[in-house]
């Protein structure tokens, strides 16, 4: 059978298991009583082997088995949780990454694993000294879970009539057991009735099958929901039965229980059995995974939905035009109930392509525990508000920056723990890492309480690196020497180490967040941590903006960096060293004319009235002095195309009810 | 004439190795054409919107079905004088790689096969100072046509 077209859907889902896994084990490292976190990554490897045995990448398979012994000998209490262990397994599950890293660019992924499997061999074999039970280890997880046990007798969810026993007394007076079996097959599985049928197929091997619930029939049909139970006569043991269940992929062995053929007969009712605690968990939790029923989309059909409402919302604003310039009440009214329904849709459209930013952030307190590690630091690492929804392209591109901004507080923020404890801080550092959302932003902040930003270093680094001008450093202040930090080609480091410091700077981080429309600050107070501030907007597409006009031309303007508007009269206008200034409660604020900005040359004299359009640009605020506010507006924003890219000041344009272009403005390189 | 040339070519409608298929058009006085393989469509003058801050030779953007269309004015880009008279203008809309754009003509006059013998290189005849967008230049009758490196022009 061709799996090739199931790969996407392999490799997806194995990440998030790779991605659970990594999750949970953190979890298992801070607490080792945890046992739901064990029974998590526990299911995850299982369900990985039996996902990749079935894609045919039997290097993984075999990686993802020897892996599940141990972590099954953890759950057996065999094997204590010890920091040497759970080293191991996040080794295993580097290499599990590098696997699918390797089949995702198209490679066999198949890769030596040998090293790492005899380390495992290994753990196991030294804390399970017995020839015999190391065999039964090198069989699967479901032996030893259900069949250990013995516990209290259970009932049997299966009715024998008088002929079905009557078989069954013969048999065993024939010296044959009667064993008991419940398989449950996968939930990803594709082909349910051919697991189903190859688990017959074994069992006819060795015996012979009584009775099965639901009928073979139904089985065959498919009509079952993935679980099934069987009565098998046979003379073999019931640890060579699971031994060969097991070589099947994708089932797991729920119970294989001896009946006792007497006590059928004086009961003549269900038959006992017991069943084992964590089976019954087992399916508890399954079931509850049933319940969030997601589907996966093509990011690209969701841009195409995307692009369509946009298309909608548009035109909706065009029909606007029309009724009002004709003066046509009804359909005005008309108008604005598309625009109710355009708005949901909007909304939803949008919605859909929320993600939680929890798919980035969950990679973190793994690649902290390392780093920490690596330096010989100790970190707190708390994660807040991993819920906050974020766009989808925003989500892909975030990423990288807050690697480098977690890489730096780790490596320069956080002190080691002999110097933390002499200045009196607790010796473990924290790092927080925090998303939130407000209004039409989502901030994400990194934060540190390490040793903060040292001024005067980063001074003498700008000066150094001739970044600054010695004469002007003695009139920076605080903030604008804190902003050097962002200077393309300065890194404060003062020793190259592996995990930061490599040449991409801050700089790079800025230049990436500004390109995600977003705006990033710092706080830094000395001795006691530093804190890296990003503000985001919720969507890249369609934004709210300030329609202005100049001259006769019309621009927009982001809401996002629009703080205020207002009106002036002309005698306001002071100039301080050729630069137009008015103050504006109090502050003194610069005036920029939009008109010399966008090189218009037609000239108009002042009128007594202007317009003030006071924008942000950083932690900078800027008037920007305009003919007329023509109103506010949803925009869908559309791109110049490559030969207009790059222009500062416009950030792209919109298509106008009227038909026309209007550009967007970008405040941040506007001026 | 110009017939003569058109039924003649047009016993051969595919393009062969050695002809080649050309949008010719007007620019002030001056005959220019560009591969029928590049250009997408021929539409009457839009409203354009500037952009600040662009070369000199970008006129603007207009809006077509919904895309944002750079519009070139090779007028400024070769120095010849604009012409007056807007009912004959057109924007011949072209596609390079992944790059859309339009040109302002005067007007578009024709389509042509031109035979590559009949084109020559336009820097060793020194026909115009804008030589680097040329392809060539090819002779028809008596007719000077030169023809467009698009990719250059962009």
């Amino acid at each position: 059978m061709d799996m090739s077209q199931y790969l996407a859907v392999f490799l997806e889902e194995s990440k998030e298991h790779l991605e659970n896994l990594n999750e949970r084990l953190l979890e298992l490292e801070k607490d080792s009583k945890n046992l739901s976190a064990l029974d998590e990554i526990f299911r995850s490897a299982h369900t990985l082997k039996g996902m990749s045995s079935t894609m045919g990448f039997e290097d993984l398979a075999d990686l993802t088995h020897h892996m599940e012994n141990v972590l099954s000998d953890l759950k057996e209490g065999l094997l204590g949780v010890d920091s040497s262990v759970v080293d191991i397994l996040f080794k295993c599950f580097d290499r599990v990454q590098m696997i699918i890293d390797e089949i995702e660019s198209g490679n066999s992924g198949e890769i030596d694993n040998s090293d790492l499997i005899s380390i495992l061999e290994g753990v196991v074999a030294g804390n399970y000294n017995a020839a015999a039970a190391q065999e039964m280890l090198t069989e699967s997880e479901g032996f030893r879970n259900f069949s250990e046990e013995n516990g209290e007798n259970e009932d049997i969810d299966f009715k024998f009539n008088d002929y079905d026993i009557t078989v069954l007394k013969e048999a065993a007076a024939k010296g044959f057991k009667v064993q008991y079996i419940k398989i449950q097959i996968d939930k990803d599985c594709l082909m349910k009735s051919v697991r189903a049928f190859m688990v017959f197929k074994t069992l006819e091997e060795e015996g012979e099958i009584i009775k099965s619930l639901p009928p073979v029939q139904a089985i065959e049909e498919e009509k079952f929901n993935g679980e099934f139970e069987l009565v098998l006569v046979t003379k073999s043991s019931q640890e060579d039965l699971v031994r060969r269940l097991n070589n099947i992929s994708e089932i797991g062995v729920m119970m294989v229980r001896e009946i006792e053929v007497d006590s059928l007969a004086a009961s003549g009712s269900p038959a006992a059995s017991h069943e084992n605690n964590e089976g019954v968990d087992f399916d508890r939790s399954r079931s509850k995974q049933k319940l969030r029923q997601t589907i996966r989309v093509d990011i690209e059909r969701l841009d195409n939905l995307m692009n369509l409402v946009g298309e909608l919302v548009m035109h909706k604003g065009r029909l606007e035009q029309i009724g009002i310039s004709h003066q046509l009440i009804e359909l005005n009214e008309t108008v604005e109930q598309i625009d109710r329904v355009s708005t949901d849709l909007q909304s939803v459209v949008m919605k859909v392509r929320m993600v939680p930013v929890e798919q980035v952030f969950n990679r973190f307190p793994r690649m902290v525990r390392d780093l920490a590690k690596d330096l010989g630091k100790e970190i707190d690492f708390v994660i807040e508000g991993k819920e906050t929804e974020l766009d989808r392209t925003v989500i892909d591109e975030i990423g990288d920056p807050l690697v480098h901004l977690l890489r730096n507080a780790i490596d320069h923020g956080l002190e080691f723990p002999e110097e933390r404890l002499k200045n009196g801080k607790p010796q473990k550092g924290k790092l927080v890492l925090r998303a939130s959302h407000e209004g039409n932003n989502v901030y994400i902040e990194v934060e540190d309480d390490g040793m903060g930003i040292d001024i005067n270093n980063v001074l003498a680094r700008g000066i150094a690196k001739n970044i600054i001008d010695p004469a002007r450093a003695k009139q920076m202040e605080r903030e604008e020497i804190i902003d050097l930090l962002f200077s393309p080609g300065f890194s404060t480091a003062q020793n190259i180490t592996d995990i930061s410091g490599r040449g991409v700077g801050l700089d790079v981080v800025k230049s990436k967040i500004e390109a995600l429309n977003g705006e990033i600050y710092v706080d830094s107070t000395p001795g006691w941590g530093t804190k890296f501030k990003i503000k985001l907007p919720l969507t890249l597409a369609i934004i709210q903006a300030l329609i202005v006009a100049v001259r006769d031309e019309i621009y927009a303007i982001p809401l996002s960096s629009v703080d205020e508007t207002t009106m002036i009269s002309r005698g306001e206008i002071k100039t301080v060293q050729n630069q137009e200034v008015i103050t504006l409660r109090g502050s003194i604020l610069p005036l920029f004319r939009l008109a010399n900005l966008l090189e218009i040359t037609t000239q108009t004299d002042d009128e007594e009235e202007m317009y003030v359009v006071v924008v942000r640009k950083g932690e900078r605020r800027i008037g920007l002095v305009v003919d007329a506010l023509i109103g506010q507006q949803e925009i869908v924003i559309k791109s110049l195309g490559r030969l207009l890219a790059g222009i500062p000041g416009i950030a792209g344009a919109i298509v106008a009810g009227d038909g026309n272009v209007r550009l967007i403005l970008d405040i941040a390189t506007l001026f | 004439m110009m017939k003569n040339i058109v039924n003649q070519r047009s016993q051969n409608s595919h393009t062969g190795d050695n002809e080649v298929q050309v949008v010719v058009f007007r620019l002030a006085q001056e005959e220019y054409a560009a591969d029928i393989l590049s250009v997408q469509e021929i539409i009457r003058l839009l409203n354009i919107t500037r952009v600040p801050r662009a070369e000199k030779y970008i006129e603007g953007v207009i809006n077509l079905r919904g895309n944002i269309i750079p519009v070139l004015n090779l007028h400024s880009r070769f120095n010849i004088e604009e012409s007056s008279d807007e009912e004959d203008k057109r924007i011949v809309v072209f596609q390079i790689d992944d790059i859309k754009a339009g040109i302002i003509v005067d007007e578009v006059s024709e389509v042509l096969h031109i035979k590559q013998d009949c084109i020559e290189d336009a820097a060793l005849n020194n026909y115009s100072m804008n030589a680097d967008y040329l392809k060539g230049v090819a002779k028809v009758d008596n007719r000077l046509i030169l023809i467009l490196d698009l990719q250059k022009v962009i």
